[in-house]
């Protein structure tokens, strides 16, 4: 998918409307099949930049061109036709406790797919061999089976990449893929990540927290406090390039993950009942 | 497992293995939800006979307009206030029925259990008392209402019996828990101190839990009136006693006013309920 | 009081010292309970209460009377089998009651609940109106009410059941939906998949766990409450309870009350088992 964007600005959706943006005027162009990471330390606009792609922000100012179209100028159906190309993994793998891997990973299908159809899948999945070729890509063939809150954080967070091969979407919005992997993890995952984009066809563009993983992608964006600091190919990204980019977050750049964005402890205040 | 270059290589299992468990328990619920639909005379089609439509259009008919007499509307003021006042009544009733029995019953009050174990004697008279208030709480105060009313007939001495009976034993038994869930510290340094049991509860345990205490009553007291609008239904006054008249009657008219009187009255003791435990808290 | 300052050391405590005073005309606790005890004193002094009656002898002999009998619980064999049957009725009618419910509860939740920031969620004032309603009207007035379409018996308890438990289930399901963590309904709506699916595919089983429990307290509920809906026609144990009370046939009565009591027991412990069992 083919994006291009001029004087993009966004805020986050609960910032009042007159509060300087997260992402302030931003001007990219990007062709179909590109790979791209976008670094910066935290509270740079990163995750921000991936919601406005992913049309689950509307911007503030400027214009967004998929292929060609503004997305903010369709008819809410089409937006949401839309929207099934394209597929935006957040940092926390978004997987409900106690559902089935399958499930989760086959849900990234629903676009595609009638409500009634939908109900089947729920009662006998289908698609059984896809979800489990997708997560074979990921090491995971073996957890087809089981339950989502008895993986670890790192296996969730690749059965959350796992979805983006099964879903038929042409842009992949990756956020901070690797956060919760263990090192020996990274490279692979990574590597499987680049190569199913670049079977599948689809654009990827993802936000990293590790340096040295960004320079494995040709194309390298610096985000600083909302605002572009560089668009290099990664052999130009020098050290002095990233020690600017990382100023006084020099930790992060040292490999400190930023934190994860919080679950919401989902404890409820007990009712009362009259008997 | 995860190594797959060493490890003899296992083919993915691709039929869902959790199939043959699911089927057994839909077909089990199936199997269990027949009995069920057959000895409730499960019959919705029965609501939809002419006999019965005609019966049902007639009194949602006569719903509406509510009926909104003067003297119709005095009449349903009176009866308001007299549930209310059974429900007061009767939790007055429950607390003096409960706060003796939750003295006696709660353990955090025992002397004996000072250095350890409880002694015997005390053990069984506090085992006895709650094994009386799960009997009184168990006993629905619907029960109870209607063996009062054998006893005192008709009227609202029914029902405020039967709610100091039910609520009596409710109250009880959390009172007790709350109690028993405290921090029991000072209470217990009081005891060791040489205090009375009385004087330990004053000073150690209901300075503790006296807003949860309020709390609780306040949340009851809405429940009593709840029930004391239902108590009626079996002959113990109040609104339930003049809704089950009309009812009787198929006056549609008064019930619909009566039912939104009733709701007014649930929302209002809801709302007071909540303020008043805010307030308390 | 006017207390001298420049008088030192002859009142027990100084001015200063004095706790403040219990009984002050702004103080809000002192009103509340005055007006508690103005509450509970008109409840007592405008019910025209019966206390002679109950205290009386005749009543004294009436209630000794009744507990002696209820003390010899009738046993024969055709009886108990009624027992039973009513029993089962009883847990029948209550199961039912609360399935619908459960039903009708998610059905109405999912118009009463704002999933997202971005969720119009127009039905959301109407719904929890209805939810409002059927829930506080208590079982016992539904079961009056339906009778008059269903007739009498255990259909029109079931009914009367199923009716209330939807306002109770639908409001507690739509809080649990509400707040449920919103990442994965977020991942798979931001890909452009309609509501409905992104509820059976990812809030759906995120409160499962919440909406199971909380219908299985709700069915112990109903459990009793099915036990005692009887007395107004709804069947179950609650209309047996009224025949035979209604004809002082103590011994049976006693039977039935024993029946309830035991069925109560019998749900508290269930419930008490299942409850940790779903902890785990």
């Amino acid at each position: 998918m083919q994006i291009s964007i001029e004087g993009l600005a966004a805020r986050h959706p609960a910032a009042a409307a007159g509060s300087t943006p997260a992402l302030k005027p931003l001007t990219l162009a990007i062709q179909a099949g590109e790979q791209i990471a976008v670094i910066g330390p935290s509270g740079a606009g990163k995750t921000t930049l991936l919601h406005a792609l992913a049309c689950a922000l509307k911007p503030a100012a400027g214009r967004l061109q998929l292929d060609g179209i503004d997305p903010w100028s369709l008819s809410v159906a089409r937006l949401q036709k839309l929207r099934g190309r394209l597929f935006l993994a957040p940092q926390t793998p978004p997987l409900p406790p106690r559902q089935r891997v399958i499930t989760s990973v086959l849900a990234a299908r629903l676009p595609q797919q009638s409500l009634l159809a939908s109900l089947r899948s729920l009662f006998y999945p289908t698609h059984i061999a896809e979800a489990e070729a997708a997560l074979a890509r990921f090491d995971l063939a073996g957890k087809l089976w089981d339950r989502v809150d008895r993986l670890s954080g790192g296996e969730r967070q690749r059965v959350g990449l796992a979805r983006a091969l099964v879903s038929s979407a042409r842009l992949w919005l990756v956020d901070e893929p690797l956060s919760s992997l263990d090192p020996s993890r990274v490279e692979l995952a990574i590597d499987a990540l680049t190569q199913s984009a670049r079977d599948c066809g689809a654009t990827l563009i993802t936000t990293l927290h590790q340096v040295d993983v960004a320079t494995r992608f040709p194309r390298v964006i610096g985000l600083r406090d909302g605002e572009l600091q560089f668009d290099l190919p990664s052999h130009e990204v020098s050290r002095e390039r990233l020690g600017a980019l990382y100023a006084q977050h020099e930790h992060e750049l040292l490999g400190a993950p930023p934190p994860g964005e919080d679950e919401p402890g989902g404890k409820q205040p007990a009712a009362m009942y009259c008997r | 497992m995860n190594s797959p270059a060493s490890t003899t290589f296992t083919p993915p299992q691709l039929r869902d293995p959790a199939w043959i468990s699911r089927l057994f328990w839909i077909c089990a619920a199936l199997v269990l939800l027949a009995p069920a639909l057959f000895l409730t005379e499960f019959r919705p089609w029965t609501l939809f006979e002419p006999a019965a439509l005609k019966s049902t259009q007639r009194f949602l008919g006569d719903f509406f307009p509510p009926k909104i007499e003067a003297e119709f509307l005095l009449l349903v003021a009176r009866e308001c206030w007299r549930t209310v006042a059974i429900a007061t009544a009767g939790m007055a009733l429950a607390l003096l029925l409960a706060i003796p029995l939750t003295l006696i019953s709660t353990s955090a009050l025992s002397v004996s259990a000072l250095p350890g174990r409880m002694h015997a004697l005390p053990f069984i008279v506090r085992q006895g008392v709650r094994w009386l208030l799960i009997l009184l709480r168990s006993v629905p105060e619907l029960v109870w209402a209607l063996v009062f009313v054998r006893v005192v007939g008709l009227g609202p001495t029914a029902g405020v019996l039967a709610i100091a009976l039910t609520y009596g034993g409710m109250l009880g038994k959390v009172y007790g828990e709350i109690l028993e869930s405290d921090e029991s510290h000072a209470t217990n340094t009081l005891l060791r101190n040489g205090a009375g049991r009385l004087q330990a509860f004053f000073y150690g345990l209901l300075p503790q839990s006296a807003a949860e205490l309020t709390s609780y009553t306040v949340y009851r007291w809405e429940c009593a009136i709840r029930s004391s609008a239902v108590l009626g239904f079996v002959g113990a006054g109040g609104l339930g006693q003049q809704m089950d008249n009309s009812m009787k009657m198929f006056q549609g008219g008064e019930v619909a006013t009566m039912l939104i009187v009733f709701m007014l009255l649930v929302g209002l003791a809801d709302y007071a309920s909540a303020w008043l435990r805010k307030v308390l808290a | 009081m006017s207390s001298p300052n420049k008088a030192p050391a002859l009142a027990a405590n100084e001015t200063y010292r004095l706790p403040p005073k219990i009984f002050d005309a702004r103080c809000a606790a002192c009103w509340f309970m005055l007006g508690l005890a103005l509450l509970t004193a008109a409840s007592f002094l405008t019910l025209d209460l019966q206390w002679t009656k109950f205290l009386s002898l005749d009543a004294a002999q009436k209630m000794g009377k009744f507990l002696g009998e209820l003390l010899s619980p009738a046993t024969n064999p055709a009886f108990l089998q009624k027992l039973a049957r009513a029993s089962l009725e009883t847990i029948a009618m209550s199961a039912l009651g609360t399935l619908l419910a459960a039903m009708a509860g998610l059905a109405l939740a999912l118009p009463a609940s704002r999933t997202h920031a971005g969720d119009p969620a127009r039905w959301r004032a109407v719904t929890r109106l209805v939810l409002n309603g059927l829930r506080s009207i208590p079982e016992l007035v539904w079961a009056a009410l339906l009778i008059i379409s269903a007739g009498l018996g255990p259909f029109a308890g079931t009914l009367a059941l199923a009716f209330h438990t939807t306002g109770v289930l639908g409001r507690l399901f739509a809080e649990a939906i509400e707040n449920a963590p919103p990442g994965p309904a977020f991942a798979l709506r931001v890909q452009g998949t309609p509501a409905g699916r992104v509820f059976l595919y990812s809030t759906f089983v995120q409160v499962l766990p919440q909406l199971l429990s909380y219908t299985l307290y709700r069915w112990e509920n109903n459990i009793r409450a099915a036990a005692v809906l009887g007395v107004v026609g709804g069947g179950g144990l609650g209309q047996m309870l009224a025949f035979h009370m209604g004809l002082f046939h103590m011994n049976e009565t006693s039977s039935i009350l024993i029946a309830m009591i035991l069925l109560v027991a019998l749900v508290d412990f269930a419930s008490y088992i299942s409850r940790r069992i779903l902890q785990k």
